[in-house]
């Protein structure tokens, strides 16, 4: 879970840091303009990586923390 | 006059059901704020994710993506850091709540810092937050009825009558009323919003790749950030401090009192980006909109949405649309209403009348309800703003409440109670003076570099607070020290 965890920092640096690489709308992935496809792939992501975390974390099995 | 009746039918369907859901209970306080603490997953999740479908994503996010193009996209990141830092943020703020029975976000302050001066600090900065956003929901639904009705019934009439419609309700039921009434306009708006982000760009295009193009051909550099204006620094800080802020509003704190027990809120966590992407379809309306009825300036921007579906539906459809946009501001204005009565009720009235029982401050906090409704009504009727711009202002304010919030949940809190007060009224104040005035960073600091003039203002004076929390905390933390010692040696 400690290491894990840390997945959680990597929307942050997809979203924030990735608009400097990709803001162009073209080409199109998928019919949208880059940038949004780009986001999109970041958000789809960031379910994973909770996904991730939610499964890895102690907290979450049997009674947990309740 | 079909959409009319369609959008009337709705808006009494959500007062019957506003008041059912009282149904057996007796409103305590507690009911009546934060639902008993009885909420389990689907419902705090349909509160928790009212942010996503308020007037300001339906027709905010629509005109945003029809009047900036690009720049909209932030809306879609927010929401998703947001809820990663809800995974560890809420099940904190949960458990402490729960242990000392608190109802309200100033309630939280107060108990962390031990200062009833905090909490009124942190009560007056939510209410002044919820006025623009209350206001934006009043000001969604006269567009929304006024379009609808095809101009039968004027915005400020159909504001009159949204307003009795959720007072009423939030009276009578408080948060459960809303609650129930989030399970229809979520059920409705999900439809209605899937369905328009699909079938405009393919009736009017042939489909989303021919769309973009057209709009890339049109209007060249449209569906990028600008490299000025509301450049990339202006996207970064703009996601940052709505993300920070996210959870900091008061009544998004009411919502997460109300649930049964932690392990919802990592649940959410994971489902609610997914949900998220559901405003990729109210884009799309927006971008459909450009090439279609071109033209909307300022302000007018907002009726993108619903100026498209008029030209392209009949009556009794756009009614349908209409009242699922009238539900997208009822639900979170309930919430607005209870949560700055409760505010106004329990931690303004009671910090001066200290001997005041629960019983007079639930009386209290209902009949502050028209009360508050009305000064919303009176800054909807007199505001020009667009609705985009409404909530950045809210957010600017609230936002000023994260560093004091999280430090306070640390092991060891750096902050004491004067450098969390003087933090937060510094940010606050840093923001009310840029945005009374009309200024920007640019116009303040003209020899500053591009991208610092292009920064949102409320990252700005997030950046002041903590500095100022920083150095009155260092200046205080004897004090500090000295009261802890002296707590625990009673």
């Amino acid at each position: 879970m400690q290491v894990v965890k840390w997945l959680a920092l990597l929307p942050f640096i997809g979203m924030l840091g990735g608009v400097f690489f990709v803001n162009q709308a073209t080409p199109l992935v998928l019919g949208l303009p880059l940038l949004l496809a780009w986001i999109v792939l970041w958000v789809l992501l960031t379910a994973a990586i909770m996904a991730i975390i939610y499964l890895a974390d102690p907290a979450n099995r049997g009674e947990g923390r309740r | 006059m079909s959409a009319l009746i369609i959008i009337f039918a709705v808006m009494g369907l959500a007062l019957w059901l506003g008041i059912q859901a009282r149904r057996g209970r007796d409103m305590t306080l507690e009911q009546w704020t934060v639902g008993g603490r009885g909420f389990g997953t689907a419902l705090v999740f349909l509160l928790m994710a009212g942010e996503i479908y308020t007037t300001f994503t339906f027709l905010g996010g629509s005109g945003f993506a029809y009047g900036q193009g690009a720049p909209a996209y932030y809306i879609l990141c927010y929401g998703s850091l947001a809820y990663i830092i809800s995974y560890w943020l809420l099940p904190a703020i949960w458990r402490y709540a729960k242990a000392h029975n608190l109802i309200s976000q100033p309630d939280f302050f107060v108990h962390k810092y031990d200062s009833p001066a905090l909490g009124v600090l942190v009560a007056l900065v939510g209410i002044i937050a919820l006025v623009p956003y209350l206001v934006l929901q009043l000001k969604g639904l006269g567009i929304i009825v006024e379009t609808a009705s095809y101009g039968a019934i004027g915005s400020s009439v159909a504001i009159w009558i949204g307003v009795v419609v959720v007072t009423c309700y939030v009276i009578v039921s408080g948060v459960r009323g809303s609650a129930w009434t989030a399970v229809i306009k979520d059920t409705l708006i999900l439809i209605v919003v899937v369905f328009l982000g699909v079938f405009m760009p393919i009736h009017y295009y042939g489909g989303l790749g021919p769309m973009f193009q057209a709009i890339d051909a049109a209007k060249p550099g449209f569906l990028a950030l600008p490299p000025q204006g509301q450049s990339i620094s202006w996207f970064d800080s703009t996601v940052l401090l709505t993300a920070l802020g996210f959870f900091a509003w008061p009544h998004t704190f009411a919502s997460l009192y109300t649930a049964r027990d932690e392990r919802t809120f990592r649940r959410n966590a994971i489902l609610l980006p997914l949900y998220q992407l559901i405003l990729l379809f109210v884009f799309f309306v927006g971008f459909a909109a450009i090439l279609k009825v071109p033209g909307l300036k300022g302000p007018q921007i907002d009726l993108s949405l619903l100026r498209l579906s008029a030209a392209t539906f009949p009556a009794w459809a756009v009614g349908i649309i209409g009242a699922a946009g009238v539900l997208t501001a009822l639900v979170p204005g309930s919430m607005i209403l209870i949560t700055a009565a409760t505010l106004l009720a329990n931690n303004l009235y009671r910090v001066f009348r200290p001997g005041t029982d629960d019983a007079t401050v639930s009386l209290l906090a209902k009949l502050l309800v028209p009360a508050v409704a009305l000064v919303g009504v009176y800054f909807t009727l007199r505001g020009g703003e667009t609705i985009v711009a409404l909530l950045l202002m809210g957010y600017s304010f609230v936002t000023q409440l994260f560093p004091a919030l999280v430090c306070s949940l640390m092991a060891r809190n750096p902050v004491t109670r004067e450098g969390a007060f003087a933090g937060i009224f510094a940010g606050v104040a840093t923001v009310a003076l840029i945005s009374l005035t009309h200024t920007t960073l640019g116009t303040l600091f003209p020899a500053l570099p591009q991208w610092a003039r292009e920064l949102n203002v409320g990252i700005v004076a997030l950046v002041v607070n903590i500095v100022v929390l920083a150095i009155v905390s260092a200046a205080t933390q004897r004090a500090h020290q000295a009261r802890r010692t002296l707590s625990s040696s009673r």
